[in-house]
């Protein structure tokens, strides 16, 4: 259960990116093909965040899906696992997405800048 | 309280040197010698850690410096597959029509950022001291432990191994490898279900291993999340038993396609087992076209000649990356 780590990260990192200030609401890409589980970390979110900065922020977990170009057909194709074959057969294939794991946005309480 | 194997990552973890008994506690527990680290991911994308003593008085501050948006260097370069990209932070305010409108923080950071900054510093600290650090991954009972035993064994003439024993209670296995002839420290995780980056740190100022030598980091007995963490190690190498089903690379792909090595073991249970050995090559292949594969059985040590040819090569990889001619 790697995710309770990793939703300590977010913590941490959010709280300290926040400087004092009140967060609303965080934004976080979770990648299909990452390895972790979106529904695990907002399971393990309320918990982590009790007691810091972020008690009460808003949690949304936007999915990445998998995409990959393969290098045989030139085609972009979805991927469901990290080595999921194109289509045409190919395992030859540059990914182009769903190994995401990052926070991408925190929403601050106050005024626009 | 979590969803899956209760994992608390770092509650009540210890680290445990087996030559002097002494024992620390690595965070989340109640002695006063446990460090504090701090990251930070500055707007300018420079990130960095540093430690300090837990003091709960200390400050940091920072020049929040705002700028606009600009493209991202994403600098990725693959370490054995695996990426890592450095982030920048910037901050700017949506001009929003919504009345109840806050300020919104691009922060473009990853999550792992803080594991990757401590491992990138174990791998500079090991390459300075040209010291090979390999990282053994398996689920639990695959036969790391009885490996490391063998190579100990056998290779305690010609080079200093050192261990950093993972597991999540008891020093059991510490002790197994003590006994075999290599200074080792145990590192209890506790609740966790992996090793992470700062462990190995902290496990290394306990071990203290001297230049040249060769440091086996034996992870958790999981297969699935110690794929996510760099420690810093020079490679990784997943062990697979016979025992276990040749479908386990496409089961768990993210811990093979991270390896740099498989070693299938017990090979001396084959007769006894349905284990297909061409379909497991070819299923980790799938997953991980790069990756290298030995049969070995740790019990009568067939195959240990070719592990021990692998070791040297990365030993001379590594000095060759260290020291380019």
């Amino acid at each position: 259960m790697h995710e309770l780590g990793i939703t300590r990260n977010i913590v941490a990192i959010v709280s300290d990116a926040a400087k004092g200030r009140k967060v609303r609401r965080i934004t976080v890409d979770v990648g299909d093909l990452s390895g972790v589980m979106g529904e695990a970390i907002a399971f393990c979110f309320e918990t982590v965040a009790r007691g810091t900065p972020l008690d009460g922020t808003a949690l949304d977990i936007r999915r990445v899906a998998g995409r990959a170009l393969c290098a045989t057909c030139r085609s972009e194709f979805e991927q469901a696992s990290l080595f999921a074959p194109c289509p045409c057969g190919s395992r030859q294939f540059t990914r182009l997405q769903g190994e995401e794991l990052k926070i991408r946005s925190m929403e601050i309480e106050g005024e626009a800048a | 309280m979590c969803g899956h194997c209760g994992c608390g990552a770092k509650a009540g973890a210890t680290v445990i040197n087996l030559q002097t008994g002494h024992e620390a506690s690595l965070g989340g527990g109640e002695t006063g010698e446990h460090l504090h680290d701090h990251f930070h991911v500055h707007a300018d994308g420079v990130a960095h850690a540093h430690s300090h003593d837990h003091d709960p008085a200390h400050v940091h501050s920072h020049a929040g410096h705002g700028h606009d948006h600009h493209h991202h260097d994403h600098h990725d370069h693959g370490h054995h597959g695996r990426r890592h990209s450095h982030d920048h932070a910037h901050e700017h305010g949506h001009t929003n029509h919504d009345e109840a409108a806050g300020l919104v923080l691009d922060l473009e950071a990853r999550i792992l950022a803080k594991n990757d900054v401590l491992a990138a510093r174990n791998r500079a600290w090991f390459a300075g001291r040209e010291i090979l650090a390999l990282n053994l991954a398996s689920s639990p009972g695959a036969g790391k432990t009885t490996l490391l035993e063998r190579t100990i064994g056998d290779l305690h003439h010609e080079v200093n191994l050192f261990v950093i024993e993972g597991d999540q209670v008891t020093a059991n296995d510490g002790e197994r490898i003590r006994r075999a002839g290599a200074p080792a420290v145990q590192v209890n995780t506790g609740t966790g279900c992996h090793l992470e980056a700062d462990m190995i740190a902290r496990a290394l100022s306990e071990l203290r291993p001297p230049p040249e030598s060769i440091v086996m980091i034996e992870n958790v007995g999981n297969l699935v999340c110690p794929a996510m963490f760099d420690l810093g190690e020079h490679a990784r190498v997943v062990i697979l038993s016979v025992t276990e089903g040749e479908d386990k690379p496409i089961k768990y792909p993210h811990m093979f396609r991270s390896a740099d090595l498989m070693i299938l073991n017990k090979l001396d249970l084959l007769p006894h087992v349905d284990f297909d050995v061409d379909r497991a090559v070819a299923y980790a292949r799938d997953v991980n076209p790069a990756i290298e594969v030995l049969q070995v059985s740790a019990r009568n040590g067939a195959g240990f000649e070719e592990w021990y040819g692998w070791i040297r090569r990365q030993s001379k990889l590594l000095k060759d990356t260290v020291f380019p001619s």
